[in-house]
């Protein structure tokens, strides 16, 4: 019988060995997602036609011994990625009857090591939140505790992956909307350096911080999604164009003579103490391990979530002027003039937080505030890198937690965004410096999951993986799961 | 803290960003927009004098493609998105009287 909560590895074995076929693995999620989802609201969309007619080709493709590395593999895609003729809302209204013309080239990639796409994850709308609270379609719950907050933005994919309800799933983070929602669930969530997978065809928030990255139960699971999501793209002019390591052949290199940084500033007022308990012992397993502890400081983080709100919402302001209820996206009725539609096309698109990050990035941009603002949090961003690059003269990995608390309660910081920004406040900095970071399990407070972050330096996405492939050998933290049925 | 943007200036941003200014919304509007400022303005401790602005994260150039035709996308596929498409042509309310 298949576990809900298999890793890809596990998977990939058993479809190999042929004691499961792809279309029985495949439709035991469906019927998962047809039980679960009402409940969870992780999915937006669900193509069962699409998915078997996958899952039929790859038992074709085991039985003649023609296999890819995932092939045969049920994941779900956040539905920021454009997947040809399947909607794709990015959370938003905007967006509710959008069917995209081609498909982002990650999911491209994945589909063509052999994943099947079982549908698409609900997330904030068009990224901007840390809950899962400002999707249009509902958030999505946490399956640890269903009145709590998955996470966000990828809150839909981290409690789909959580509840068995896909076997990985795929998240986009511009200030920690993967590696957040990772922590909250329970999972391995992994934002690789700016540019290492490419952006084509995943719908833009904030163009300079962006990055898709996977969502798994294990950190051996996201090395094998990553070396198919990553890798140069001519269609992405920010995609870097460095060669792709074979991630999962590293991740046995044992950890003796890895030089930790732990920063200061990552253990600040706001961090629940239980959390930081946690992180402390985490941080003695890694001792254990043989990695060498060394406290550093990144002075100028603390200013890491004033740079974001300045240059994320910059970014989105210009990103989303392309919502025009023209060429595609919601139109209201009967507009009296061009300036009539594009106003109130995009007032009824929209949502309050969106609507709110525009027109604090058209303030930033404008005219006589420009240099104060924007310019100012480009200076700051400069900082805040220059600290890392610093630091990682000394050290291979820096570590911290990455959220302050465990999932709070569904509504609970609605009134209070400035509270739900700092959620983001571990996490920002790497962003903003385009470094790779990844979230793993390392405890659990009240019942609910604590994450470990893993900073490394640029393209040292094989570090921060064996790192916590290590660190899962000797803990079994991601090996929890929810009583969820 | 003084608030920055004031009714005036929200109206003023509402035109720039395309968004409708809705007049029973402007005090809540207002307080998000100042509060997510206030957050902001911490940026002002920083010594920044002597430092330049960051654009791109590794500090590299932009790639660009050879301007050339590499696929087609079907034009009536396209057109599907659209909210009111008739004879190959994209319809807006009237610009020109």
């Amino acid at each position: 019988m298949t576990h809900p909560f298999s890793t890809l590895i596990q998977l990939q074995t058993q479809l190999r060995e042929r004691s499961i076929s792809a279309t029985e693995l495949t439709q035991f999620y469906l019927d998962r997602i047809a039980q679960l989802n009402p409940m969870l609201n992780c999915y937006i969309t669900v193509d069962n036609e699409r998915a078997l007619d996958q899952a039929r080709a790859a038992d074709q493709q085991l039985a003649q011994g023609s296999a890819a590395p995932l092939t045969g593999i049920p994941i779900s895609q956040k539905d920021i990625f454009c997947i040809e003729d399947q909607i794709t809302t990015a959370g938003s209204k905007m967006l509710a009857n959008f069917r995209p013309p081609y498909t982002a080239t990650s999911a491209s990639q994945l589909e063509q090591a052999g994943a099947i796409t079982l549908g698409k994850t609900n997330m904030d709308e068009f990224a901007m939140g840390s809950s899962n609270e400002t999707s249009y379609y509902g958030p999505a719950k946490n399956p640890w505790d269903l009145l709590r907050i998955p996470g966000g933005s990828s809150g839909g994919s981290a409690a789909a992956v959580a509840a068995g309800l896909c076997a990985a799933s795929t998240g986009t983070d511009t200030g920690g909307s993967i590696r957040q929602p990772a922590a909250m669930c329970g999972l391995t969530g992994l934002k690789p350096t700016y540019g290492r997978i490419s952006r084509w065809g995943m719908i833009a928030f904030a163009s300079s911080l962006d990055q898709a990255g996977p969502m798994t139960h294990t950190a051996e699971d996201a090395a094998l999604m990553l070396e198919h999501m990553a890798g140069y793209d001519p269609k992405d002019a920010t995609s870097l164009d460095e060669p792709v390591p074979e991630y999962s052949q590293n991740l046995n290199q044992p950890m003796a003579g890895l030089k930790i940084g732990v920063c200061r500033q990552f253990f600040s007022e706001g961090l629940e103490g239980a959390v930081e308990q946690s992180i402390r012992e985490a941080l003695k397993t890694f001792e254990h391990l043989g990695a060498t502890l060394i406290d550093i400081d990144l002075p100028h983080t603390p200013l890491s979530v004033s740079a974001y709100y300045v240059i994320a919402p910059a970014e989105c302001s210009a990103n989303l002027s392309r919502f025009d209820g023209i060429r595609f996206g919601h139109r209201c009725d009967d507009p009296t003039d061009l300036q009539d539609l594009y106003q109130r096309s995009r007032g009824e698109g929209f949502g309050n937080e969106v609507k709110k990050r525009i027109l604090v990035g058209t303030f930033a941009l404008s005219a006589g505030y420009y240099d104060a603002f924007y310019r100012k949090a480009q200076q700051v961003r400069r900082l805040i890198k220059n600290d890392f690059v610093e630091a990682f003269d000394h050290v291979d990995l820096i570590v911290g937690p990455t959220a302050p608390s465990p999932a709070f309660q569904l509504g609970e910081k609605l009134d209070n965004p400035v509270d739900m920004y700092l959620q983001d406040i571990f996490t920002i900095s790497a962003n903003l410096a385009g470094l790779p970071a990844m979230s793993i399990p390392a405890g659990q407070v009240r019942g609910l999951p604590v994450g470990l972050q893993l900073i490394g330096n640029y393209l040292q996405e094989g570090t921060l993986l064996r790192a916590g492939h290590q660190f899962q050998q000797a803990t079994d933290w991601h090996q929890l799961a929810p009583e969820i049925e | 803290m003084t608030e920055l943007v004031d009714e005036q200036l929200l109206k003023d941003l509402a035109i720039l960003a395309q968004l409708p200014f809705e007049p029973e919304q402007v005090s809540s509007t207002l307080s998000a927009i100042n509060e997510v400022l206030e957050l902001v303005a911490r940026l002002e401790d920083a010594e920044t004098a002597s430092v330049l602005p960051l654009a791109h994260p590794l500090e590299r150039q932009q790639i660009l493609r050879e301007d050339a035709v590499t696929e087609n996308i079907d034009r009536n596929q396209l057109s599907q998105n659209a909210p009111s498409f008739e004879d190959g042509l994209y319809f807006v309310p009237k610009v020109i009287e």
